[in-house]
């Protein structure tokens, strides 16, 4: 079997004192989905902000395609932390889409998703805008690409923050709750567009608190408690049969109807 | 009242005032442009360095906020060129004051204005692979300036009232057309009369044009 896309070990991560992240051991392969779930402050968040070195973890590693993104090996067995620029390169490799989108509001849609492919893939212009193009048109915003951010709704702009990370062929997609700061009836919009990467076989770590969403995007559901992965496995072994006490917990809070069932 | 006004020696030397205020909407102008550009600097400088270039920063600005703008007008135009032998025109000795008085204020507009950059803006263009300088230039800066605008365009009417200081170095510009005018024909109140409403229809002028510049930015970014 080949090495995993993403190879999380020994992870940690105190803020002060207060240990979010207790040693995390995590491998996902290329290909997988995983559903990143648990309850609020158990650290599923900060880990998905290591990946891209967001968070600066305190100890383990995170390696992407076997790169290790926060130092690299002197050769003679020391590690040296990255320059910027390493790091700016490597992040590329990993795409972010945020709960709260953060379009740069001074670029309109199509700019958003271009700075990237000019700048970082230093692509030429042109070929840049038609690609962006391209992705807009797939997540079904051809009539906006010209809008500001603030022209267009949550869902709208949620939509362009995924075309703007996709767009740049991340090796890994994060998504950081996506949906949890749209209204009801946009969250459906977004989530089509992620199933849709799903079957293309974007490789993507999902943090969300929609159950059926983890259910039905995941490929694997991992649930996070007290900075520790607590399970790690197929949405039905993990959502269907728990066998953990605080997962059923868990699971229970947000669907009290079917913890009565049971 | 036994005052007769009288405005014929106004009109006469009306081309004096008119000239002073094309002098006073330049020099306003130009200080504006080096001040932003100082206040950008130091700003850079006082939020990306350490705690030495901070202080740097502080004293410069402090130095100059605490000390009335007159004194800096004498100070540069009789004290520099004295201590460093130095020549300059009166002219160029106000712009290099009025610039540095600006920058002072502009590095804690723009220092502000950084601050208020949404973390996440910052976070977003890390994610995409970004460089810390095409994050200051790509998006930092931009969505700092969309912040400022508003104090930006103060910053412009008030810098465009105090060029009136520049009257003590005799450069001429619109006050000191005015005393120009009074020293060689004492009407004292009529010319008073007419460059107020000159000031303040100018001033009220900028503003609106100005609200309308940062209107049409905001809107379109």
């Amino acid at each position: 079997m080949s090495d995993p896309l993403v190879k999380i070990s020994g992870l940690t991560k105190a803020f002060g004192d207060v240990e979010v992240l207790k040693g995390i051991d995590l491998e996902i392969n290329t290909g997988q989905v995983v559903s990143l779930i648990g309850p609020s402050g158990s650290g599923k968040t900060t880990l998905l902000r290591c990946i891209n070195y967001l968070v600066e973890y305190d100890d383990g590693s995170v390696l992407i395609d076997g790169q290790e993104i926060a130092h690299k090996d002197t050769g003679n067995g020391t590690r040296q932390p990255r320059s910027e620029r390493e790091l700016s390169a490597i992040r590329a490799q990993v795409g972010m889409v945020f709960q709260l989108f953060y379009l740069y509001p001074h670029l309109s849609a199509i700019e958003n998703v271009t700075l990237g492919l000019t700048k970082v893939r230093k692509l030429p212009k042109a070929q840049a805008q038609s690609m962006a193009e391209a992705w807009l048109e797939r997540v079904g915003l051809s009539d906006k690409m010209n809008n500001m951010p603030s022209e267009l709704s949550g869902g709208q702009q949620q939509r362009v923050g995924i075309a703007r990370a996709v767009a740049m062929e991340p090796k890994v997609l994060l998504l950081d709750e996506i949906t949890s700061a749209l209204d009801p009836e946009l969250v459906g919009e977004v989530l089509a567009v992620v199933q849709s990467l799903a079957k293309e076989g974007m490789t993507m770590i999902v943090v969300t608190h929609e159950m059926t969403f983890a259910r039905d995007v995941g490929n694997r559901v991992v649930f996070m408690d007290e900075g520790r992965v607590v399970a790690d496995g197929l949405p039905s072994e993990v959502l269907d049969n728990p066998e953990n006490e605080r997962l059923r917990t868990f699971l229970s809070r947000l669907n009290p109807h079917l913890a009565l069932e049971k | 009242m036994d005052y007769h006004f009288n405005f014929r020696y106004i009109w006469k030397h009306f081309d004096r005032l008119l000239d002073g205020l094309v002098l006073s909407l330049e020099l306003a102008f130009i200080s504006i442009l080096i001040g932003i550009v100082i206040g950008l600097a130091l700003a850079l400088v006082h939020t990306d360095f350490g705690w030495k270039a901070r202080s740097f920063v502080a004293v410069y600005v402090e130095g100059i906020r605490n000390v009335p703008l007159l004194l800096l007008v004498y100070l540069v135009f009789y004290g520099l060129p004295q201590a460093g032998g130095m020549e300059y025109s009166a002219q160029t000795s106000f712009i290099i004051t009025l610039s540095l008085y600006s920058g002072a204020y502009l590095v804690e507009v723009f220092r502000s204005g950084f601050d208020a950059v949404p973390t996440g803006l910052i976070d977003a263009g890390k994610a995409i692979g970004l460089t810390p300088w095409q994050r200051l230039i790509y998006i930092r800066i931009p969505t700092m300036f969309r912040i400022v605008l508003p104090s930006l365009s103060n910053a412009f009417i008030s810098l465009f009232k105090d060029t009136s200081i520049a009257s003590v170095i005799a450069v001429p510009e619109l006050t000191y057309g005015a005393q120009w005018i009074n020293f060689n024909t004492f009407r004292i109140i009529e010319v008073y009369v007419v460059i107020t409403p000159m000031y303040l229809v100018t001033g009220y002028a900028i503003l609106i044009g100005l609200r309308q510049i940062e209107n049409r930015y905001l809107k379109r970014s």
